[in-house]
């Protein structure tokens, strides 16, 4: 059950801002609810946690910073059973740290927002330069089979908008949802307009509220794979939370039949909502003889070739992936059907290129435009692959 | 679409500068401002760098490119930036503190006494104001109602008065040094090519 209510006015800023992407982060999470957070600074990303240690005593939060990644991302986990709205914020090696604990959080269905300002890796990198190098990171780094919701923001008011999906997309799918932003749009400020909290609409966590004895944490096999009501820790209900394969009641049941209902259900709750998640922005793909497939900062670069492209008479379609995960199977796959090529320039060495070559299957040349990171593109190199594309 | 870049050296207000004067585009001159710093080791010491690309539309490309307008407020951040600046573009400069090469005529230079006006003021920390001022008279890139609406979050309340007389005060300078100039254009040559 999706209960959607007005935002509570403590947590909006309202009014027009002019703003980083890492401060617009706290405050869409503020809009949102979120009234926990645990998190290590690490750059590029330490100005969305200070915004937001600013801010909460007047929302009525509570901040914490944690020893390290690890002991963020499981306070997390300790925080949304304790009733609470959570986030926290990294960057390339924290987001390696928590790897382990976000498969606990997917297992154990617990709503929370992660959010990774990239920055050129691996390792500990290129600290203080933008990337976008975690894209199948977020997807494959913890154990196991699983699935994530991440979105891609292209500017400070996205961070701030997305911030709120993320949240609302969290609660309705018990899940970790991931805002996979970068250092560019981190620290770059542009006008960022915070709506009047009546205008901001959240989704209220599904609490249990039938007979004490009666609950059960976990939920499989409903209609569409929806997840099942949570209650709070203290509350007097007794569940059990655990990573280990589980049956509804939550306990560790060691078996292949279990694991089968268990799994599924965790894949099945996004996969067969895939359609309801994904969301995107598509540009003049009527026609098209190549389409640009982009995502994030690079996809503003990108606007900027294909118009060039445009200028020189070239068909070039747009298309901006809002959420990477779920990929956007349909849409790259019906757009591989009637092109040329794809073009997909990405602040990496090819990552979500493999995934649309994937849904492509040959039925289009798809031409990756990457980079070892530290720089947005220069339209000029999505230009000449557009090109290459058309030929 | 304009492309700005405030430098200088660590202290001299030159991100606050960016800030200020991208807030006022965005908010009050209803158009578009993206603002970016260096940031990192390259931001420590040395010359520091804000920039800021102004559009009548959405900015995409978030980056300054060919700079049309310099602000150089130290030697070291002439020396490093002025060469980037395009042919025609708006140079300004601290003139106590800049020594120029000899001018060429590649770019149009506007000298402006900026840190001994602003302690005239009683402050050299409102240098930056001074030349905010001359930088709106000068490019206007930005109206003077915009910038005072933009100051109170960004400068500290009690020094807010200053800032505005230091503000007044690059902005009176800047238009008399316009009209010595007879009205001509600057701003032509110092525009890049738009993106709609």
């Amino acid at each position: 059950m999706v209960r959607k209510v007005k935002a509570d006015p403590k947590g909006v800023l309202e009014g027009p801002h002019f703003m980083d992407g890492d401060h617009a982060l706290a405050e869409g999470a503020l809009a949102a609810g979120c009234r926990f957070f645990a998190g290590y600074p690490i750059t590029p990303s330490t100005e969305t946690a200070e915004r937001f240690a600013e801010r909460c005593p007047e929302a009525g939060g509570l901040f914490i910073q944690m020893e390290d990644e690890i002991a963020s991302i499981t306070a997390l986990i300790g925080g949304a059973w304790g009733g609470q709205k959570v986030m926290t914020v990294t960057s390339g090696p924290g987001f390696s740290l928590m790897m382990e604990n976000i498969g606990l959080a997917c297992m154990t269905e617990t709503p929370m927002v992660i959010a990774n300002v990239q920055r050129g890796g691996p390792s500990t990198g290129l600290p203080t330069l933008t990337a976008q190098q975690e894209m199948m990171q977020v997807r494959w780094g913890s154990h196991g089979d699983y699935r994530v919701i991440a979105l891609v923001p292209d500017s400070p008011q996205e961070c701030f908008d997305l911030a709120i999906e993320a949240f609302n997309l969290s609660e309705t799918y018990r899940t970790p949802v991931f805002i996979m932003t970068d250092e560019t749009v981190g620290h770059m400020h542009e006008k960022v307009v915070i709506p009047p909290a009546s205008e901001i609409e959240v989704v209220e966590r599904n609490w249990y509220t039938g007979p004490k004895d009666q609950y059960k944490p976990y939920k499989f096999g409903a209609e569409n794979h929806m997840p099942g009501p949570m209650v709070k820790v203290g509350d007097g209900y007794r569940f059990h939370v655990t990573g280990l394969v589980h049956d509804e009641r939550g306990y560790p049941q060691a078996t292949v039949e279990a694991g089968k209902i268990n799994i599924t259900h965790i894949i099945e709750k996004i996969d067969s909502n895939a359609d309801k998640i994904i969301r995107f922005e598509a540009d003049q793909l009527e026609g098209a003889e190549v389409v640009v497939v982009s995502y994030g900062i690079t996809s503003r670069i990108a606007i900027k070739a294909v118009m060039d492209a445009r200028k020189q008479g070239i068909k070039t379609g747009n298309f901006r992936m809002i959420t990477a995960w779920p990929f956007p199977e349909k849409q790259i796959r019906e757009i591989a059907s009637k092109v040329k090529a794809i073009v997909v320039p990405e602040i990496n060495y090819g990552q979500m290129v493999r995934e649309v070559e994937r849904v492509a299957g040959g039925r289009c040349k798809v031409i990756s435009v990457n980079s070892t990171g530290g720089a947005v593109h220069d339209p000029s190199e999505i230009l000449a692959a557009i090109k290459e594309g058309r030929s | 679409m304009m492309e700005v870049r405030f430098s200088g050296f660590g202290g001299q207000g030159i991100v606050r500068c960016a800030l200020i004067t991208g807030k006022a585009i965005s908010l009050y001159d209803n158009k578009f401002a993206t603002m970016t710093q260096s940031f990192g080791p390259e931001a420590r010491g040395g010359a520091c760098s804000s920039q800021l690309v102004v559009s009548e539309s959405r900015v995409l490309y978030p980056y300054v490119t060919v700079p049309g307008v310099l602000v150089a407020l130290s030697q070291e951040a002439y020396n490093l930036y002025e060469p980037e600046l395009g042919n025609g573009g708006i140079l300004i400069v601290e003139q106590d503190l800049v020594k120029q090469k000899p001018d060429t005529g590649r770019v149009q230079v506007f000298p402006v006494p900026a840190t001994r006006f602003a302690e005239e003021l009683g402050n050299r920390l409102f240098a930056n104001l001074v030349v905010i001022g001359f930088f709106a008279a000068v490019t206007k890139c930005v109206t003077p109602d915009a910038v005072k609406k933009a100051l109170p979050e960004l400068v500290p309340g009690r020094f807010l008065k200053a800032n505005i007389q230091a503000f007044d005060k690059g902005y009176s300078y800047g238009n008399e040094i316009m009209a010595a100039k007879s009205g001509a254009s600057v701003m032509a040559d110092a525009m890049s090519e738009g993106v709609e």
